[in-house]
């Protein structure tokens, strides 16, 4: 407890690759929920120990081949009813992963326990820059309340430049 | 659904001798709520009650259920384990706890969760069914709102599904466990969810968990933490377990089954029968425990 600021919590936790349950690094971070106004994200300060695998190739292998397509890509339902991901759609969800834990962030409270339950919709848009942009809806799943939140997010990509998320 | 109903009267076909059929109510919208009832005989004896799908989108759970089901006749008479319980217990399965939300699952929109009532006077569908039963009704960790996920309903018991396995119980008189299956969390839980003063039976069903979830944990390293609704999961007032253990049923758990969030209530298909096997294991202990400490 932290009079008049929140509620402060150290953490000490295991970062494991999702891809690759081999692949784990050991992390600290310090999580301060703001007293009262619950409009404002926590914030989270973190350590890593270590670094994390490059992922270049990869990266660069789908940017070329969604630039390559001849029409923007569009899906439905990622995974579907029963959890089935197509390969070539992979990347599109764990994109959507590495959005949505930013707009998990930016939502969260001491009160939440928010997951990515599914992707409903996802669509690229046509940008004249380097940058790939698909504008998702996604299924939020709180499970201390149980609700199943829809969100809207745009989330800007670029192999170098990283990930930006509008929510 | 139409093709876990057929599987079920072709278990009841292909066993007679040990698998029966029982009726126990109807739904909402008028769909049986079908039991399987395993057994070798004697008169009322002391029973285990397993139930999967009570929340419609865990898909894995009804799956699951089947698996189980598929397993007591395959394994009754080899196993000698589950032989032992046989000859002493009944064992009473129920695969589509919830029936109307698992169609609505499969048509509609496939994160329903609750039952599909409909009340003049309330805006949205539904009712959670496990929140519905008469322990601490209508406390935290529900909700008075209908078009809340967590709605425990106008009263306790008002859902026929919840209304059905209460009148079971209390007819039947004599179950000794009873395991509601739900996912996901990777969790196995005791009661109490209303309250945070622990049961009497704590230490008991502490060691019990902890016995069951190494039990599973052995199969394929799928690692479960344990411990009271309450104080593992969250506040839930009304739920299933807490009223079966107030009824006087010592042996009340919830499971909370794969995965912890990556596919959540998604989880692909192929993972579906290693889940059934490990939880079976879990089960057998609970299950052989009951055996061995009648009371």
């Amino acid at each position: 407890d932290i009079d008049d600021l929140g509620h402060k919590y150290h953490l000490e936790l295991v970062l494991e690759d999702v891809l690759d349950k081999d692949s784990t690094v050991n992390c600290t971070a310090e999580v301060l929920y703001h007293l009262g106004n619950k409009n404002i994200a926590p914030d989270v300060q973190f350590t890593i120990e270590g670094e994390l695998k490059n992922t270049d190739e990869a990266d660069n292998i789908f940017y070329s081949r969604i630039k390559s397509l001849e029409k923007e890509l569009v899906a439905e339902n990622i995974p579907d009813s029963h959890g089935n991901v197509p390969p070539e759609m992979e990347p599109i969800h764990l994109l959507a992963w590495v959005a949505s834990g930013y707009v998990i962030w930016q939502n969260s409270t001491e009160n939440t326990k928010l997951q990515l339950g599914q992707i409903k919709h996802v669509k690229q848009m046509k940008r004249s820059d380097e940058y790939l942009e698909f504008d998702y809806l996604i299924l939020l799943h709180d499970m201390v309340s149980q609700e199943i939140i829809p969100w809207h997010m745009t989330v800007l990509w670029h192999p170098q430049r990283g990930v930006q998320v509008t929510q | 659904l139409p093709q876990i109903y057929d599987f079920m009267d072709l278990l009841v076909a292909e066993n007679p001798n040990l698998v029966s059929k029982l009726e126990i109510g109807r739904s909402t919208e008028n769909r049986p709520l079908y039991v399987l009832k395993f057994s070798r005989g004697g008169t009322n004896r002391p029973a285990i009650w397993i139930d999967t799908g009570i929340h419609s989108r865990e898909w894995v759970t009804q799956a699951s259920g089947v698996w189980f089901a598929r397993k007591i006749v395959l394994d009754h008479e080899n196993d000698e384990g589950l032989s032992s319980i046989l000859d002493e217990m009944d064992i009473f399965l129920e695969i589509v706890t919830n029936p109307d939300g698992f169609a609505y699952t499969q048509s509609q929109n496939r994160m329903w969760r609750k039952t599909r009532s409909k009340r003049s006077g309330s805006l949205c569908v539904g009712v959670d069914p496990n929140r519905n039963w008469d322990a601490g009704f209508g406390g935290s960790g529900s909700s008075s709102s209908s078009c809340s996920d967590t709605y425990h309903g106008p009263y306790a018991n008002s859902e026929p599904e919840v209304k059905a396995i209460v009148d079971f119980v209390n007819n039947h008189g004599n179950i000794k466990a009873f395991i509601s299956i739900h996912s996901y969390s990777q969790l196995l839980l005791y009661p109490y969810g209303y309250t945070s003063t622990p049961v009497p039976d704590q230490a008991e069903l502490h060691e019990l968990s902890g016995r069951a979830v190494a039990a599973l944990s052995s199969l394929y390293g799928t690692k479960f933490q344990y411990g009271s609704i309450y104080k593992t999961i969250y506040p839930a007032s009304g739920s299933t377990v807490d009223w079966t253990y107030n009824q006087g049923i010592k042996y009340s758990f919830t499971f909370e089954l794969r995965d912890t969030g990556r596919y959540g209530f998604l989880l692909p298909a192929k993972q579906i029968i290693p889940t059934a096997e490990e939880t079976w294991l879990a089960l057998k202990v609970i299950m052989e425990h009951a055996r061995d400490h009648p009371y």
